[in-house]
């Protein structure tokens, strides 16, 4: 177990030994190098876990160094507990074989090098992230991610959009990130420390001393929970800091895969998970959490039915599913907003994977009005897509199916809106998905010739991960809340970490009629939004359905296409006002006082010159006079 | 009997020293020094130093005056024009400044000093041999350096007033007319400062 | 009666007063340069004066050497001058600012 400082450690020195190498070294280097990093770094993640499992059941603690020490003590330390361990191996597993798929999909792309540098970067900052044991290592990890999706966000920063899309995304976390430090304050000066656990010993061992009013009419734990939430709003692109993920599809595809839909946008639903303690002394904050999840949900999957461009449907799709793992936890559902966590990394990623064999195939091609009759030509894309759909969609016997099911099993006992929002959206949900699908893989091609004629299955370097990760769409999904079979491993493997204060977490029996009409409902809103897009896309229809819908909603349609505005509200309300008061510091404070004062100086010297030069007059007998002048100063000095 | 001498010699020497001050012709200038000197040298015999008055004379009269009216001749230089613009401020300045600092210098010394009676000269004091033995023992590697100096200042004044060699350079170049001019007219260059300044 | 000394010592100031006021005044160089040796004298005068005072003759070796430099000043001060004169055909020192701002 003493070598889980390596799980972190070694995808860096991937990046440090690919980043030393450069650019010109044979590509065979650069990719064993990249591929080492994470293979090794999931290696040892599985056996330190089952070396942990079959030891102690307690959480297991590695310190490496005292980093601070008086008058806050932090230290650089590792802990492995079961919410750890779980994030772990789905940040390795999925990570390492988006790495493989990347080695494919980035061959013949000039920044192959610096590709892997920064997503081997990527994934030991998000390992510090989940693997800390205190606040401060976790926010290393946290702003580390997030440079790191700037850096790849922006991978091609020759064009003009990924740029901007970079800067879009990290100044968007930076406003989440400011109210984490500002919860990360408030902990260390009430409790002393940022350490997790005793933090948490101490929150469990006086609970109700949290609840007393704080700060803004909060208490300190309904304050630090805001704090936190807000932060991960950021991150996990929730309302209102939303805004960065779907233009954060300009970034490469397994880009996409990994930071956008498995793992850094998950970090907020890590954090809100660990944190459960606080959160459950906060029930009001809690009910906001609902409350904004599965708005958001909602309102993402409404968006994404009148996308058009492949991956933006699925960029929608992971904020709506992240509402869902929020929904899950404001619900008290912790285990469970993990379990869908967990399972939505697997067919997300294999989704956007999927997606971005497409791309490929397609020659570089994104908007699904274009594509058409893939199935032929992209046999394993095809089946490995249907398996992701499926599971997305809460068919049974996928993964999606076990964890959606729980959530809203869980919101159901919340509140029965929440459980109705989460089930509608679960349709809609299916609709779009299967729209992408039908789109996408039948009916007629309707690119150009020149990309009929590239059409191609993708290597097995891209084949490989992705029927790897659509048996984990499989999989995944039996490790969790099983309806009817009452049993629950997951819950039960991560329930040391639910804090046992306040009355937070929701107990997940139903009773067996109860429990059989949640299940009906969810799959059968499910189907019936398959049924929906079958009929529209499916059968040869190809466009024939959204012009139908286009011609007699115009109005709604564009609204859905426009992202109902935000981005143009955000641009109006907080961009050209903060581009105003730039512009009017620069002219007013930086032109006329800064350089104003500075010109001054200058202004005065030049004039004392000015001024002053008519003393050298070049005649002797003025120097003379001077001489003379000085020598009878002196002397009165000398003599008084 | 010394208070009339002193009375005398020094009226002279003020005189003549404002004659040499204020006179615009440079030579009559200097001949009024000369005179300056002859009397400052009486004052000196006065003072008990007569080897010094003996110098003076021979030295700075013989010597140094007669050198000043040498370059004179040879630079013929005439009367002092009056100009419109020789920066009256400067005189008055000086002037009044002078006048400033003669008055309070001297009301310094007759403070410092009122009247005394002096010492009465004695033979000792008065012998070139005392002086001269303290010239060759106690003070002699000040003797040496100015014989030094001397040399020095020979060599220097032959370096600096020589005419130039075929080939070197002792003019910016912009003003080898003067340089021309001269060599053509002999030693007859417009000599007077003239009035205007530049 | 013998003169009191100070009446040695205020000549010499009025003296050096007279000699500063043509240095500074006057536009030919050489009379300047005259003036300056004036000074030079009104100082030789006031260390003799000094010199009979403290009854130490002393004075008299400074007065010779302050001689013996004059005598090597104006030497290389007038080749000076005439090397001044040969450049610019005047000795006149208002004429001669090349320094001039």
């Amino acid at each position: 177990m003493n070598q889980l400082w390596l799980v972190p450690l070694l995808p860096f020195l991937g990046a440090a030994v690919n980043g030393a190498l450069g650019p010109r070294v044979p590509k065979w280097l650069t990719t064993l190098v990249a591929l080492a990093a994470p293979g090794g770094s999931l290696l040892v993640a599985l056996v330190v876990i089952s070396e942990w499992r079959h030891g102690a059941p307690a959480p297991f603690e590695q310190v490496l160094y005292a980093w601070t020490r008086a008058p806050l003590r932090i230290d650089v330390a590792f802990l492995l507990d079961p919410l750890s361990a779980v994030m772990t191996f789905v940040v390795t597993f999925v990570g390492f074989w988006i790495h493989v798929y990347s080695t494919g999909y980035m061959s013949h792309e000039k920044g192959y090098q610096r590709y892997f540098v920064y997503l081997n970067l990527f994934m030991g900052m998000m390992l510090l992230l989940v693997l800390g044991n205190n606040f401060l290592v976790t926010f290393v990890g946290w702003e580390g991610v997030g440079l790191c999706s700037y850096l790849l966000i922006g991978f091609y920063y020759d064009q003009e959009v990924p740029p901007q899309a970079g800067r879009k995304a990290f100044i968007v976390n930076r406003i989440g990130d400011f109210a984490f430090l500002a919860g990360m304050f408030a902990l260390a000066q009430r409790f002393g420390t940022l350490d997790y656990r005793k933090i948490f010993a101490a929150i469990t061992a006086d609970p109700h001393a949290l609840q007393t009013p704080y700060m803004l009419g909060l208490s300190f734990a309904a304050f630090v929970a805001v704090c936190l939430f807000a932060g991960a709003t950021g991150k996990s692109a929730q309302i209102p800091l939303y805004v960065w993920l779907p233009d954060a599809m300009a970034g490469p595809t397994p880009v996409s895969a990994l930071i956008h839909a498995a793992t850094m946008v998950t970090a907020g639903v890590y954090i809100v998970v660990r944190t459960n303690a606080l959160f459950q002394l906060a029930p009001g904050v809690l009910w906001a959490v609902a409350i904004i999840a599965a708005a958001t949900a909602v309102v993402a999957a409404t968006i994404g039915v009148a996308q058009n461009d492949i991956k933006r449907v699925l960029a929608y799709s992971t904020v709506s599913q992240l509402g869902y793992m929020f929904l899950a936890a404001g619900a008290g559902a912790y285990a469970v907003a993990i379990f869908h966590l967990a399972t939505h990394a697997f067919f997300k990623a294999l989704l956007f994977l999927d997606s971005g064999s497409v791309i490929h195939a397609m020659s570089g091609e994104q908007d699904m009005r274009r594509m058409g009759g893939l199935r032929k030509h992209l046999p394993v894309t095809y089946w490995t897509t249907l398996i992701g759909c499926l599971a997305i969609s809460g068919v049974p016997g996928f993964a999606g199916f076990f964890s959606k099911d729980a959530i809203l099993g869980a919101a159901w006992q919340a509140h029965i809106a929440l459980w109705a929002v989460g089930t509608i959206t679960a349709g809609i949900t299916a609709f779009y998905m299967f729209r992408m699908f039908f789109m996408t893989f039948h009916g007629r091609f309707r690119g150009t010739e020149e990309q009929h004629h590239h059409l191609h299955e993708s290597p097995p370097s891209m084949t490989l991960p992705l029927v790897v990760l659509a048996v984990g769409a499989v999989v995944s999904g039996w490790v969790g809340t099983i309806p009817f079979l009452h049993r629950d491993w997951l819950g039960h493997f991560l329930a040391p970490v639910i804090a046992d204060v306040g009355h937070g977490h929701a107990h997940a029996e139903h009773g067996p009629g109860l429990e059989a009409f949640l299940v009906g409902a969810s799959v059968a809103v499910g189907l019936l939004g398959i049924f929906v897009a079958w009929r529209l896309y499916g059968r040869d229809r190809n466009l024939a359905g959204e012009d139908a819908f286009i011609a007699r909603f115009p109005a709604v349609h564009r609204v859905l296409a426009n992202k109902y505005y935000v981005d143009e509200l955000y641009d109006a309300v907080v961009v050209r006002p903060i581009a105003w008061l730039a512009r009017m510091c620069f002219r007013v404070i930086d032109t006329i006082f800064i350089n104003g004062t500075v010109h001054v100086g200058a202004f005065v010297t030049e004039l004392i010159g000015d001024l002053g030069r008519f003393t050298t007059t070049g005649n002797v007998r003025n120097y003379s006079l001077y001489f003379f002048t000085a020598v009878i100063v002196l002397f009165c000095w000398l003599v008084f | 009997m010394e208070v009339a001498i002193f009375s005398i010699f020094a009226f002279l020497a003020v005189a003549f020293a404002v004659v040499v001050v204020a006179h615009p012709h440079p030579v009559k200038s200097t001949m009024s020094m000369v005179v300056v000197l002859f009397c400052l040298a009486v004052l000196f015999v006065l003072l008990g130093a007569p080897f010094v008055a003996a110098l003076q004379v021979l030295v700075y009269t013989g010597a140094i005056l007669v050198l000043f009216l040498f370059v004179l001749m040879l630079l013929n230089i005439g009367r002092e024009r009056a100009t419109p613009s020789s920066q009256p401020a400067q005189r008055w300045v000086a002037l009044i400044g002078a006048a400033f600092f003669a008055g309070f210098l001297g009301m310094l010394m007759w403070r410092t000093h009122g009247p005394d009676t002096l010492d009465a000269l004695t033979p000792d004091y008065l012998s070139i041999h005392r002086l001269s033995w303290d010239l060759f023992t106690t003070w002699l590697l000040p003797f040496e350096l100015v014989g030094l100096l001397l040399l020095v200042a020979v060599v220097a004044a032959y370096a600096l007033a020589r005419a130039p060699l075929p080939g070197e350079m002792s003019a910016p170049p912009g003003e080898a007319t003067a340089l021309q001019s001269l060599a053509a007219n002999g030693e007859r260059g417009n000599v007077e400062p003239e009035g205007a300044e530049r | 009666m013998t003169v009191p000394i100070s009446w040695y010592l205020v000549l010499a100031s009025v003296l050096f007063a007279i000699g500063t006021v043509g240095a500074l005044t006057r536009r030919n160089g050489i009379t300047i340069f005259l003036s300056i040796e004036l000074m030079l004298n009104a100082v030789n005068l006031m260390i003799l004066a000094y010199a009979r005072l403290l009854g130490d003759q002393a004075g008299q070796v400074i007065v010779f050497f302050v001689l013996a430099v004059a005598a090597a000043e104006a030497a290389i001060g007038l080749a000076l001058f005439i090397a001044v004169y040969r450049l610019r055909r005047t000795i006149d020192v208002n004429r001669l600012n090349l320094l001039r701002w």
